[in-house]
C-alpha cells in the first residue's frame, strides 16, 4: 500500500485528491492536509465582495466530501518537509500542526511515499506597510475577506446616499503582484453596483496597477482579431475603463498605505499619492513558508524552494536576460529535481521567470506582474502530476508519464464586469498557449486562431455556469469527472 | 458628464462602444447565440490543451 500526501485543498490540491482516490481506490491511502475546513471557489469571491452573493454560496465543507470519497483529511497546516526522513523515521515525512478547533496546535508527522505540494500562496500583505484587511485596505482573496469588504462597501454606499462623495481605489498593493484579473473584476463589479444603487455620480473610481500597460494581466496581455485588426488587450481594457469613467494609474509599486492614502512609485522613479475612502488592493503572493530538512536535520529549504518560497521543479531556472527566455524553460512534469517522489502543483511551483517583461524604476524598484498560475492551469497541472504518481504506483514507472507545461496549454477565463441574469456582463477570454512561445508563434507568441476576447451578457451566464459546475465538481457528485478542468 | 472624459483627459482617447454595440451586448437572443459560440470556442482551447 502506498500513501500520497497532498498539501492543500484548493483548486490544485482538491483536484489531485479527487483523481488520486478515484484512480487508486481503496488499496492506497490518499491524505489531504489543509488548514482550511472549506473549499472556496475563489473566482466567485468577487460577487461576495460587492454583496451580490452570500459567502456560503462560494464554499463547500471538505470533510463530508473526503469522508464519502474515503480520503484521509487532516485539517492542519504543513510546517516542514523531511524528504529523507531522519534518524528515527526511515520514511520521508511531513510535519503538520492541526488547526481544527478540537486538536488546535497538536503536532504530528505524516510519512508519505509521494507528496504533492499544492499549498497555494501566502497572501503577503506584510510586503507593503499598511496593506490588508487588518490594516487600511480590503481584499477579496478569501471568502471572509470578501464578506468584510462587502460590509465596508455597504457603509460607503450609505454615505453616498447621504450625499457624501467617496473615492474608491482598486488594484494591486505591490509592484510585484499577480492576479490583476481579480482586482479588475472587482473594479467593474463595484462600478456596476454603484450604478444599480443610484450613487455612481457620488463616486470617483481609480485603478492602480503594476502592469506596464493595461490588459497585461501578468501574461503580457493577449492579441486577438477584432474588427479587421489584430489588437492588444490594452485596447479593450482601456475602452472598458473609459466607458465607465474610471481613472487609471499604471506602472505603479504601492510602497505604503496609511488611513485614506496610498503612496506609490512609478516606473519612471517618481513618487505619488492617491487618497481614498475605500481601497481594495490585491497583495503579492509568496510561498507558504514550508521548511525542508535532510536526514541529518540540516536545513535544505533553499535547495527545495526558491527565495520566494515556491517549490523548485523541472523548469530551467538559470538566470538569463528577457531576450533569451524560452517557452521551453517552463516545467513539464512538476517533479522536484532533488526528490523524485515530490511534486508541486498550482501556485506552489516556482515559475522559471515572469511572462511580462521585467522592469525596474531608476531607484531599482522592480515593477512588473509576476506570472499567474491559478484556475484552469492549476487543475490541469494537478491532474497530470497525479496521473504520473498513479502510474508509478500501479505500473512501477520510474519517470513521470504525464506533462502539463503552461507553454503547451491554453486557458479560458471569464472576468466578471457586473452581476445579474439580464444586466450582468463579463469578458470571456481564451489564450493558447498561456506562456508565449515566440519560436512557434514569432509575431505574438500565441495562436491568434485560438485566442479571443468578447464582452457581454453571455459571458456573465458562462461565469455563473462555471460557478455552479465547479462547485458541483468539487463536491464530487455524480459525473464530476466529466467536467473538464 | 461621466468623470475622466473631458477633452485631453485620460479616457478621452481610447475607443468606446457605440449605443448599438452596447445594445447587442445585452440583447438576450443575440447573447444566447454568443453563449453557444463562446462555449464552443472555449472547448477548442480546452481540447488543444489536453494532448
Amino acid at each position: 500500500m502506498a500513501r500520497i500526501v497532498i498539501l492543500g485543498a484548493g483548486v490544485a490540491g482538491h483536484t489531485a485528491a479527487s483523481f488520486a482516490k478515484t484512480w487508486l481506490g481503496r488499496e492506497h491511502d490518499v491524505v489531504v492536509v489543509s488548514p482550511n475546513s472549506h473549499y472556496n471557489w475563489i473566482p466567485s469571491n468577487i460577487w461576495v465582495g460587492v454583496g451580490k452573493m452570500a459567502p456560503e454560496k462560494v464554499i463547500t465543507e471538505l470533510r463530508p466530501i473526503y469522508d464519502r470519497a474515503e480520503v484521509d483529511f487532516r485539517q492542519a497546516k504543513a510546517t516542514a518537509l523531511h524528504p529523507e526522513g531522519d534518524a528515527t523515521e526511515g520514511r520521508p515525512y511531513v510535519d503538520v500542526e492541526y488547526t481544527e478547533p478540537a486538536r488546535a496546535g497538536v503536532r504530528e508527522r505524516i510519512p508519505y511515499d509521494f507528496l504533492i505540494n499544492a499549498t497555494g500562496p501566502k497572501l503577503n500583505f506584510g510586503a507593503t506597510e499598511g496593506l490588508g484587511p487588518e490594516k487600511y485596505t480590503h481584499s477579496v482573496c478569501t471568502y471572509r475577506h470578501a464578506k468584510a469588504t462587502a460590509d465596508a462597501l455597504s457603509e460607503s454606499i450609505e454615505r453616498m446616499r447621504r450625499g457624501e462623495r467617496q473615492r474608491f481605489l482598486i488594484g494591486t498593493g505591490h509592484g510585484m503582484c499577480t492576479c490583476q484579473g481579480a482586482a479588475f473584476e472587482y473594479l467593474f463589479n463595484l462600478e456596476h453596483v454603484l450604478r444599480q444603487e443610484g450613487v455612481r455620480d457620488q463616486a470617483q473610481l481609480h485603478w492602480l496597477s503594476n502592469e506596464y500597460e493595461m490588459g497585461d494581466f501578468g501574461i503580457g496581455g493577449i492579441h486577438i482579431r477584432h474588427g479587421g485588426y489584430i489588437s492588444h488587450s490594452k485596447m479593450f481594457t482601456e475602452s472598458l475603463m473609459s466607458e465607465r469613467g474610471i481613472f487609471w494609474h499604471m506602472r505603479a509599486h504601492t510602497k505604503a498605505v496609511e488611513p485614506g492614502v496610498a503612496y506609490y512609485e512609478t516606473l519612471d522613479g517618481t513618487e505619488h499619492e492617491q487618497r481614498f475612502d475605500f481601497a481594495m488592493l490585491i497583495p503579492p503572493f509568496s510561498g507558504v513558508g514550508l521548511k525542508a530538512y535532510d536526514h541529518k536535520g540540516e536545513d535544505i529549504t533553499n535547495r527545495v524552494f526558491n527565495p520566494g518560497g515556491f517549490m523548485l521543479v523541472d523548469g530551467d531556472y538559470s538566470a538569463r536576460p528577457y531576450e533569451e527566455w524560452s517557452a521551453r524553460d517552463w516545467p513539464k512534469t512538476y517533479q522536484s529535481p532533488l526528490y523524485p517522489n515530490i511534486y508541486a502543483a498550482g501556485i506552489a511551483f516556482a515559475p522559471p521567470h515572469p511572462m511580462s517583461k521585467p522592469m525596474k524604476s531608476p531607484n531599482g524598484t522592480p515593477i512588473y506582474p509576476t506570472p499567474p498560475r491559478t484556475g484552469m492551469p492549476s487543475a490541469m497541472i494537478a491532474k497530470a502530476v497525479t496521473a504520473s504518481i498513479v502510474d508509478s504506483i500501479k505500473h512501477g514507472t520510474t519517470e513521470p508519464t504525464h506533462t502539463a507545461s503552461m507553454a503547451e496549454m491554453g486557458a479560458a477565463c471569464v472576468a466578471s464586469a457586473g452581476c445579474g441574469p439580464l444586466c450582468g456582463t463579463a469578458a470571456a477570454m481564451a489564450i493558447y498557449p498561456i506562456v508565449p512561445d515566440f519560436e512557434r508563434y514569432p509575431r505574438y507568441g500565441r495562436d491568434i486562431d485560438l485566442s479571443f476576447a468578447e464582452i457581454g451578457l453571455a459571458a456573465h451566464w458562462i461565469k455563473y455556469v462555471l460557478h455552479v459546475m465547479f462547485l458541483y465538481k468539487a463536491r464530487m457528485k455524480l459525473g464530476w469527472r466529466f467536467i473538464p478542468e | 458628464m461621466t468623470p475622466n472624459q473631458k477633452p485631453y483627459e485620460q479616457a478621452y482617447f481610447p475607443s468606446v462602444p457605440t449605443s448599438t454595440v452596447l445594445h447587442w451586448r445585452k440583447n438576450v437572443l443575440w447573447q444566447a447565440w454568443r453563449f453557444v459560440r463562446i462555449n464552443l470556442k472555449m472547448m477548442r482551447v480546452v481540447r488543444a490543451s489536453h494532448h
